[in-house]
Parts: C-alpha cells; sequence; structure tokens
C-alpha cells in the first residue's frame, strides 16, 4: 500500500494494550538518569553564583584541590569555545566565563570520591565577584538605560536605538488593519503579563560520564533526546561526536526542559580530567535556579469585532524575555497567537529581551499558551461586552480548510470546527452555575513537528519483533508504535518489543519534541515494516517459485496474490524468520528519513471555577478537553495528555510563577513555594477525542502532547473573570491578585 | 563525625549497613543498598517520590535519617510485589494507564497502599487528599485516582 493511501480501519491501532516498560514502572525496576552507577565514580557537584548578574574577576581553586579525596576541579576555561553563536551559547550557560548571568549560574565543578568531600571542595573554591545592576524584567529590559546582560547579541532585523538586551524581533500577519479595525463595532485593547514557570518534571536532571583516555567517552543521561545531546556535548567538550556514545535513561519527565544538555557537559569535563566516571545530580533548587524555565511577557493585544460577532481585525505586540541568553520563542508565540481564526486582517509583532534569569527552554507548545491567553481572553471580553456566546463566536470565525493562516501557511483539514462542535453539545457547555462560579473557553494550537527519524524493525527468527528507535519515551511512544508494528506486521502486539536505543545505533534522530513521536517514528515504522514486508514476500517468492509482485501479505503471513498465482497455504512471519538464516540471511526493516507532513493539533477547553470573594481562592469544578487527535493510536495515552497537559495549564494559571527579589535572586525555589497542582486540587479531567485524519499520516495520526497545555490559561482567566465581575490579566491568578482585582 | 552501624529490616529482610550520622534514609537506601525504587524529587518533603513505610507509617525517606532505621521495619517499593506476583494496586495502575513518566508511581504506589490498608473504601475526595502528598506533573491525576479505586474495590472482594 502506498505511504499515501490512507488507512481507516485497524486491527490494533486503537486499542489499550498494557505498556511495554509498565512492569518496570510499578516495581522500581525502571532505572532513570541518577539510578545507574558505575565502578570508581565520582561524585560531582556545581559551584553556582549568589550573584544575578556580576562580573568573576578570579576563580582560585586551589585550596579545593588540595582536599583529599578530589579529583578534579573545573571552571569554564576547561570547555571548548565554539564558533557557532548558539552551541556557545549553551557552553556559556553550563559554565560561566567572564559573567555569571543570573542567580544560579554555573561557576565551577568539582568531582571527589563522596558527596560530602565534594560539598567541602566547593566552599574552598574562592571566587572574587564585581557585581553588576541587573534586570528581570522584561519591559524594564527593553528600556534604554537598562543594564544590559550582553552586548552586542540584537540580530540585524532590530531596529537602531534599542536597547542593547533587545536581541530579536518578528513580524506575521497580512491585510489592512486600519481598514479592519474600522470594520469592527467595537474594538478592545489589552495589556497582559504572564511570570515565568518552570516545566516541574518530578526527576531531576542526572548524568553519568565516562571519559577514557584514548577519547572516547559514554553518557547516561535523562534527556528527551540523546542526538542532540552527543552533538552539544562534543561541541561544548571539543571532541568529535563519533567517539560519544549517549545514551537515554528513562525519563521523570521533560516536557521540553530536557530538550537540552546544563549538566552533562560538566561531567564530561570532569570525567576527562580526573580519569573516573563522574555522576551529577542535581537539586531541585538547582532545577529552579539553574535549568530552562519559560519565558516571562508583557503583550499588548487589541482586536476588533461587529456586533454579531465577526472579527474584522487582531493585531499583538508581544515581548518575552528568555533569560541571558538569546532566545528566539517569540517567534512561535507570533505565529499562533491568532491562528484559530480566519482573519481578513492580522498583525503580530515579536521581541526578546535578555533579563538576568536562566537561560529558557522549551515547555510544551513554548511561546503559544502566553500568546494565546491574551487573544483569547480579549476575544472572550468582546463577547462579554457585545453580548454574544463565545462558542457561537469561536465557530463563526474559525480557521478551516483553506483558510490563510494569521502565520502564513494555508490550512488543510484541521479538526478546530469539529472540537467547537463537540463543546458545544456537550453537557458541560449548558450545565448549571451557581454563585460566584464562571465558566471559561479558549481554543489552542500547536504546530507539530516530523523530522529526522531512523528506525530498524528485525524480524527474530522465532517470529517475535524487535523494533528499534532512537527517541525517549515520555508519553506511551514505545506502546503506540507497537501498536502501529503490530498494525503492519498482522502480528499480535504482545510479539513485538520497542525500544529506544544509543547513539551508536542508529542514525541521527531528532529530540522527542513537537509532539513528533507517535507521528514520526509512527510513520517511519510503518516503513520500516512495509520495507521488511517486502523483503519477507520475496522470500516467500523464491519458495514458491512464482514472482514477488504475485505475493501479497495478509494477516501476518505472505499469500499468493491471487488464484493464477498458484495454490501455495499461507507462510506466515514465523515460518519465513525461522529459515530466513538459510534462505538468504537475517531480515529487517530500514528507515532513514526526514519526515513531512505534520498535521496541527487544535483543541478546545471548557472549564468552570468558583472563587471565593472573601479569599480571592479558586476551585476549578469541571474541566473538559476536546481535541483532534487525527487518529488515537492509543486512547489511553491521548488521554493522558490532555489531561496532563491542561493540569499544568492549570498551575500556570492559578499559582505558579517566579518570583524574583529586589537582589534579583529566585525566592521560590522549591516545590513547597513554587506550587505545582496536587491531586486535592483538581476534579476529574474529562477528555473528548475528536479523529479528523492528518492526511501526512498513513493513519491521519496528529501530534498532540503540546496543544492542551495552550488553552487552559485562557479558558481558566476567563472563567475566573467571569466568576469575580472583573478583568483579570496578569498570571498567575493567584489569590492576592484576585483579591487586588475585586477591591478595583 | 563517626559512621553509624545500623540493623534493620527490609521489606522483611534482614539489612545492615553504615552510614553518616546525617545521612538521610533515602540517600542509604539508595546508594548503599542499591534500592532506586524511592527516588528524590526535592531532597526537603515536597513531592512524596521518596515514600516509604517505617513500622507501618508512610514517610518521606527523606526526612528520615538512615540511623532511624535501627530496629524498624522498612517497607519499599521493592517490596510490594510478592515474588511474580504484582500487588492489585501495580496490576491496576499497568491496566488503567495510570502513570506516563513513572518517576512518582513508586511514591504513589506505596501511599496509596498505606491509605486502603487503613481505609478500604476511601471516596475519591479521600484519595485525592491522601495522595496530595505525592506530586505527579505527567497524568493530572486523573487516572490515578481512578485505578486506586479499581485496586480498591477488587482488594475488598467487591
Amino acid at each position: 500500500m502506498a505511504l499515501d493511501q490512507p488507512k481507516r480501519e485497524f486491527r490494533y491501532v486503537g486499542t489499550r494494550p498494557n505498556r511495554p516498560d509498565g512492569v518496570d514502572k510499578v516495581t522500581g525496576r525502571a532505572q532513570y538518569g541518577a539510578d545507574m552507577t558505575a565502578p570508581g565514580m565520582l561524585t560531582g557537584a556545581i559551584l553556582r553564583s549568589p550573584h544575578a548578574h556580576a562580573k568573576i574577576v578570579s576563580i582560585d581553586t586551589s585550596a579545593a584541590e588540595a582536599i583529599p579525596g578530589v579529583r578534579a576541579v573545573i571552571t569554564g576555561a576547561d570547555f571548548a569555545r565554539p564558533e557557532d553563536d548558539f552551541l556557545r551559547d549553551v557552553q556559556e550557560n553550563c559554565m560561566a566565563r567572564d559573567k555569571a548571568l543570573y542567580d544560579g549560574h554555573a561557576v565551577a565543578a568539582v568531582a571527589a570520591t563522596s558527596a560530602a568531600i565534594a560539598k567541602a571542595a566547593l566552599k574552598a573554591i574562592k571566587i572574587t565577584y564585581e557585581t553588576l545592576p541587573h534586570v528581570t524584567d522584561v519591559d524594564a529590559a527593553m528600556k534604554t538605560g537598562a543594564p544590559v546582560v550582553q552586548a552586542g547579541r540584537a540580530l540585524e532585523s532590530v531596529p537602531g536605538g534599542m536597547s542593547q538586551n533587545v536581541t530579536h524581533t518578528c513580524e506575521f500577519g497580512h491585510g489592512d488593519l486600519d481598514a479592519g479595525f474600522a470594520k469592527a463595532d467595537l474594538v478592545i485593547e489589552r495589556s497582559f503579563k504572564t511570570a515565568a514557570t518552570h516545566q516541574g518534571y518530578i526527576e531531576p536532571h542526572a548524568c553519568l560520564a565516562s571519559y577514557a583516555a584514548d577519547g572516547k567517552a559514554d553518557l547516561w543521561c535523562c534527556t528527551q533526546g540523546q542526538f542532540f545531546v552527543r552533538t552539544l556535548c562534543s561541541a561544548i567538550i571539543g571532541m568529535e561526536a563519533s567517539q560519544l556514545r549517549v545514551t537515554a535513561s528513562e525519563i521523570g519527565g521533560g516536557f521540553g526542559g530536557k530538550t537540552t544538555v546544563f549538566i552533562e557537559p560538566v561531567a564530561l569535563a570532569l570525567s576527562k580530567k580526573s580519569g573516573r566516571p563522574v555522576k551529577i545530580v542535581m537539586t531541585r533548587d538547582e532545577v529552579f535556579k539553574a535549568t530552562g524555565p519559560t519565558v516571562s511577557s508583557s503583550m499588548d493585544v487589541r482586536i476588533g469585532m461587529t456586533n454579531d460577532g465577526r472579527i474584522t481585525a487582531g493585531e499583538a505586540n508581544l515581548r518575552y524575555s528568555g533569560g541571558a541568553f538569546p532566545c528566539g520563542t517569540v517567534d512561535m508565540g507570533a505565529q499562533a497567537a491568532f491562528a484559530a481564526y480566519d482573519l481578513n486582517a492580522v498583525r503580530t509583532y515579536g521581541w526578546n529581551a535578555l533579563t538576568n534569569r536562566p537561560k529558557e527552554a522549551a515547555y510544551r507548545a513554548p511561546g503559544a499558551p502566553q500568546a494565546i491567553y491574551a487573544v483569547e481572553s480579549v476575544v472572550d471580553e468582546l463577547c462579554q461586552k457585545l453580548n454574544l456566546d463565545p462558542l457561537a463566536v469561536r465557530l463563526k470565525n474559525a480557521a478551516h480548510k483553506g483558510t490563510l493562516s494569521s502565520y502564513g501557511p494555508t490550512f488543510n483539514e484541521i479538526g478546530l470546527e469539529a472540537t467547537l462542535q463537540a463543546a458545544k453539545a456537550h453537557p458541560h457547555y449548558t450545565a448549571p452555575l451557581g454563585p460566584n462560579q464562571g465558566r471559561g473557553l479558549s481554543c489552542g494550537f500547536w504546530f507539530n513537528f516530523g523530522g529526522n527519524t531512523c528506525v530498524s524493525l528485525n524480524i527474530n527468527t522465532d517470529g517475535t519483533v524487535g523494533v528499534t528507535e532512537g527517541n525517549p519515551d515520555i508519553g506511551g511512544s514505545r506502546a503506540s508504535i507497537s501498536l502501529m508494528a503490530a498494525e503492519e506486521l498482522g502480528i499480535p502486539y504482545e510479539n513485538i518489543r520497542t525500544i529506544v536505543a544509543d547513539t551508536n545505533s542508529l542514525g541521527y534522530n531528532d529530540v522527542t519534541d513537537g509532539s513528533r513521536v507517535t507521528f514520526a517514528v509512527g510513520l517511519a515504522t510503518i516503513k520500516a515494516a512495509r520495507d521488511a514486508i517486502t523483503k519477507m514476500k520475496s522470500r516467500a517468492a523464491k519458495f514458491w517459485g512464482i514472482d514477488e509482485e504475485a505475493v501479497d501479505w495478509v494477516d501476518g503471513a505472505a499469500v499468493p496474490a491471487g488464484p493464477n498465482a498458484g495454490k501455495f497455504p499461507p507462510l506466515t512471519l514465523a515460518e519465513i524468520a525461522a529459515t530466513s538464516p538459510q534462505t538468504g540471511g537475517p531480515i529487517a526493516g530500514h528507515t532513514e528519513v526526514n519526515v513531512d507532513g505534520a498535521g496541527v493539533s487544535f483543541g478546545v477547553h471548557l472549564v468552570d471555577v468558583e472563587v471565593d470573594p472573601e479569599t480571592g481562592f479558586t476551585k476549578v469544578l469541571r474541566y473538559t478537553v476536546f481535541q483532534d487527535a487525527g487518529k488515537a493510536v492509543h486512547p489511553d495515552y491521548v488521554e493522558g495528555q490532555m489531561q496532563g497537559g491542561a493540569v499544568q495549564g492549570i498551575g500556570w494559571a492559578l499559582n505558579e510563577e517566579y518570583i524574583y527579589g529586589d537582589d534579583g535572586r529566585l525566592q521560590n525555589a522549591g516545590f513547597l513555594d513554587y506550587r505545582i497542582p496536587v491531586a486535592s486540587d483538581l476534579p476529574n479531567i474529562e477528555t473528548v477525542i475528536l479523529e479528523i485524519p492528518n492526511p501526512g499520516h498513513p493513519y491521519g495520526v496528529r501530534g498532540v502532547g503540546e496543544t492542551p497545555i495552550v488553552p487552559p490559561l485562557a479558558a481558566i482567566a476567563n472563567a475566573v473573570s467571569r466568576a469575580a465581575g472583573v478583568r483579570l490579566t496578569e498570571l498567575p491568578m493567584s489569590p492576592p491578585r484576585i483579591l487586588k482585582a475585586l477591591k478595583g | 563525625m563517626k559512621s553509624l552501624h545500623v540493623s534493620t529490616t527490609i521489606n522483611g529482610d534482614p539489612v545492615e549497613f553504615i552510614c553518616d550520622p546525617d545521612e538521610p534514609l533515602l540517600d542509604v537506601l539508595r546508594n548503599r543498598l542499591h534500592l532506586t525504587g524511592a527516588k528524590e524529587g526535592c531532597g526537603t518533603g515536597d513531592c512524596g517520590a521518596c515514600s516509604i513505610t517505617l513500622n507501618g507509617r508512610l514517610v518521606c525517606s527523606c526526612l528520615v535519617l538512615g540511623a532511624e532505621a535501627q530496629g524498624a521495619e522498612i517497607s519499599t517499593i521493592e517490596g510490594m510485589a510478592d515474588g511474580e506476583q504484582l500487588h492489585p494496586l501495580q496490576r491496576a495502575f499497568i491496566d488503567g494507564a495510570a502513570f506516563q513518566c513513572g518517576v512518582c508511581t513508586p511514591g504513589i504506589l506505596v501511599a496509596a497502599k498505606a491509605l486502603l490498608e487503613k481505609n478500604a473504601s476511601p471516596s475519591d475526595e479521600e484519595v485525592r487528599y491522601w495522595l496530595a502528598g505525592n506530586l505527579c506533573r505527567c497524568t493530572g491525576y486523573d487516572k490515578i485516582i481512578a485505578a486506586v479505586q479499581v485496586a480498591a474495590a477488587e482488594m475488598r472482594g467487591a
């Protein structure tokens, strides 16, 4: 079957079998980043700047090096200096050169024979700092005269005369804005702010590096992309990528935050210097201070609407800060902001400014939650003021197949209208509300990606199948990949074992991100399975003495294509496999491809809240997630993404934020004061999966992982605003903020 | 400071270890005894990923000293299954897809088992409040609550 011939009837895909790593994870047998040890292993520890912004005048490591049990001490000088801006920024973020750029920025590291000795060694390192003025607010950072975090980092597109902290600008959209606004009966313009948040994965970063005297190294780490880790580490350490073998452990959450490196090059450098394996595990304090939170944002949105609910123009100015290094996430926010709408006049302007904060990393649909929060809030306020039904207005303006999107491409088949109709028909939408209660809704969107993908599919001689892929499993993807292999091969799911391989075992695989794995690795697995089937059919053809074209593959066996081909009983996969060593050798299918054709995923969230006017506390009463999955390969895991992303969004909307003091230091670097949702905060999260097949995938699969974090921010803001009777424009909507807004 | 010699029972087995006086039990379990099922998510008792039971009481092992294990009965996730036989909670979590990355799962299973030993018929709200000390960032807790209830029903013989 050609790859572009869609399949819509399934035997295994769409079922809910147990996942292959299930027993390991419920028994404690699964090995995560911090669970590996090696003989002779040393403990690594990192010294971090206590200043938000400071020149590093001198570092004296002699006292530390003299402590018995200390085997290596390193600073920024021990690393290579990559030519490429992007790589150099990653290196400098892993260990400072001349300046500490944020509270918690790594400045030195030690490896010692015990954790206690490593701790003592850090204390013995003498660093002289010259503190500098700092800036942590994005708008303050953009003002001329603001303390300059890094000079000379602005891209050419940034206009002259701006603060040197402004590194990036972008613009998207089409149409005549002035004419559009002139057509509106009501124009609302609002400003919004969102605080930086953290992905909040429960597993801190951890790695074990072993650098041998012949220049070969092995690295075990929790990561979303072992191949990218290899690229980054080899550039930063100054070694050939082929000499570094990276193995991904099971990962205790990533959500985008483990798509880069922080401690891995440090562990490798310590291992190289000491000649022994070095293990580094971050503390929770370090995770908050020195990994990759989201951007913080300040945004202005202006939207015009007619009395009957047609949006005539939309404009957004998005100011993001991705921390102390240049960051392009505002591009994605600017593109996603109005993506749900079919507009004649739309424009988004984006800016990035440096601040003395940690370097941003992705968090599930990076850049989109902030921008869409602002846009969906203004749309909701327009609906309130014009007395229009918010769902009806979304349906009236919804993007559909053929819409010229606000960010450029014309949409193919998309599921937005279907999700909106499903929300409209759902009992949640019309359930009665009580006093101090409000209902909010929001659309959400993510582009999804394909990317470089390699899969090997081996037909074992006992008739079982091994699938080797290169993408760490962060959501149950191994089960989905096995399901797709089972579907193609026609053998039971239980006969297939899918594993995630190290960097030596496959060609390059892009990171597990962009909601790409079930889509792209699935597509590659389907291709690899078909490749193996072609080879198995060829063995059957030889055995029967007929042409290869005369052989079909049905229900896990080679069969003659028709009565004219010959009367042969089916040759099962197991039978072909058993004789493969004698019929030409072991059989395997391969794919190495850069996958195209990812389908966007739209979602709609409905939420009811109750706001206590005395305490400002918000209780989430009811939550329903509607999302287009294209084809839900394993519905349990699609539901899991929808529920997990929604709850992360609930935390973001109501409580989570990075709090900086006047000294520029992070005040709440722990789970007590950076309060993520707990079980007792939440109701059940109901899920409704729509399936509008993606034409770019043989089964219609769309990535689903990122979209669910996008709608909650506005859905909850709209619900809270309606419940409280006042429009909230700053996240998180923690009780003090709500009380302040209620007081007026 | 001089190291301490501790004798204890872990998952029914007699165990002896040496530890520093200020060493958390979590570090002893993971680094000295190679029982890596309990995880350090925070080190400050806020996340519950290190949950174990000490003399039948649910505790965060990062807040207990190794020295406190002297003469005690400790249960960890590694002792939850009976050989090849998974505990009903473990089976319910697999069947109900009640975990994604799985790093919080050992702590949640230990905590859920402690709940069901105290209260065989908890309401959903009681389950949620009991598990409020176990952070999960992947699932949104929905399927976890459902799986606990499935196991509870099976254990009641329902």
